[in-house]
């Protein structure tokens, strides 16, 4: 069976989702438990760190585009930060660049909900 | 030398079937199984990527959508892989209740993220990723995606 991990971490204000794994329509339900929980929690500040992810399908994207606009409402965001090129042309394919941030650095992606 | 073949040299005119039960936890084992006969015949690591995650957009549509509300222990994927020598062919199919292949529009991203929509990626993914795709579609009886990938 596919494995995938989700570990919390608070920055602040900023929460910090690290992902890794295989994200597909198995394990797509524990990201999004994650992300219902930050929210439950008032916690719209959002980056996902993708370093430790090996693979995405759709089923993985869709739970970013489940709760972008929610988040964005509450003035927060779903910044993503560190993916692989595998994993990042998926998301080219489907047009996230122009929708979603994407950071080398999980830090600088921290940083920006300061700015 | 032994008989077996230990070199990169391609296997070709091959066929490899396999059944599982349409469980999302099988997901893993079907783009393993693709993997590992797409890989040693020769595709590059993008490109096998790209077939495993072909096939698993098709079999999830199985188990969302052909299969939904079905007992899954009795309902099945199959799974048929070919190797030729220019290109891969994997057939997946199942016997669920089927769809429209001419209702799936390639859909517009603005306007699909913007209506927080989840659903019908997959089929626009498969097109994208592999050279060829062709539905034959019997609800109820076969339905079966075919597609194929050439090497470069």
């Amino acid at each position: 069976m596919a494995n995938f991990d989700v570990a919390h971490e608070e920055k602040g204000e900023v929460s910090v989702l690290n992902i890794s794994g295989y994200l597909d329509a198995h394990t797509a339900p524990d990201f999004e438990n994650a992300l219902t929980k930050l929210l439950q929690d008032n916690r719209f500040k959002i980056v996902v760190n993708l370093q430790g992810l090996q693979y995405i399908s759709s089923a993985g994207l869709g739970v970013f585009m489940g709760f972008i606009e929610e988040v964005r409402e509450k003035d927060g965001d779903i910044k993503l930060s560190e993916v692989s090129e595998k994993v990042f042309k998926v998301f080219d394919l489907l047009g996230f660049p122009s929708l979603y941030e994407f950071y080398d650095e999980t830090e600088k992606a921290v940083e920006k909900f300061s700015n | 030398m032994s008989g077996k073949n230990t070199t990169t040299v391609p296997k070709k005119n091959d066929t490899y079937h396999m059944k599982v039960p349409a469980k999302s936890e099988n997901l893993d084992i079907i783009r393993k199984f693709v993997s590992g006969i797409a890989e040693p015949i020769g595709f590059s690591d993008e490109e096998v990527y790209q077939i495993e995650l072909a096939v698993d957009e098709a079999s999830a549509n199985i188990i969302n959508h052909a299969y939904r509300d079905m007992d899954s222990d009795e309902e099945k994927i199959q799974v048929t892989v070919k190797t030729r020598k220019d290109k891969i062919i994997i057939i997946i199919a199942d016997k669920g209740r089927g769809f429209d292949p001419a209702s799936l529009e390639t859909p517009d991203m603005d306007q699909y993220l913007k209506e927080r929509r989840q659903g019908g990626l997959g089929v626009h993914l498969i097109k994208t990723l592999m050279d060829e795709v062709d539905f034959r579609i019997k609800p109820g009886v076969r339905n079966e995606v075919k597609m194929v990938k050439y090497f470069q």
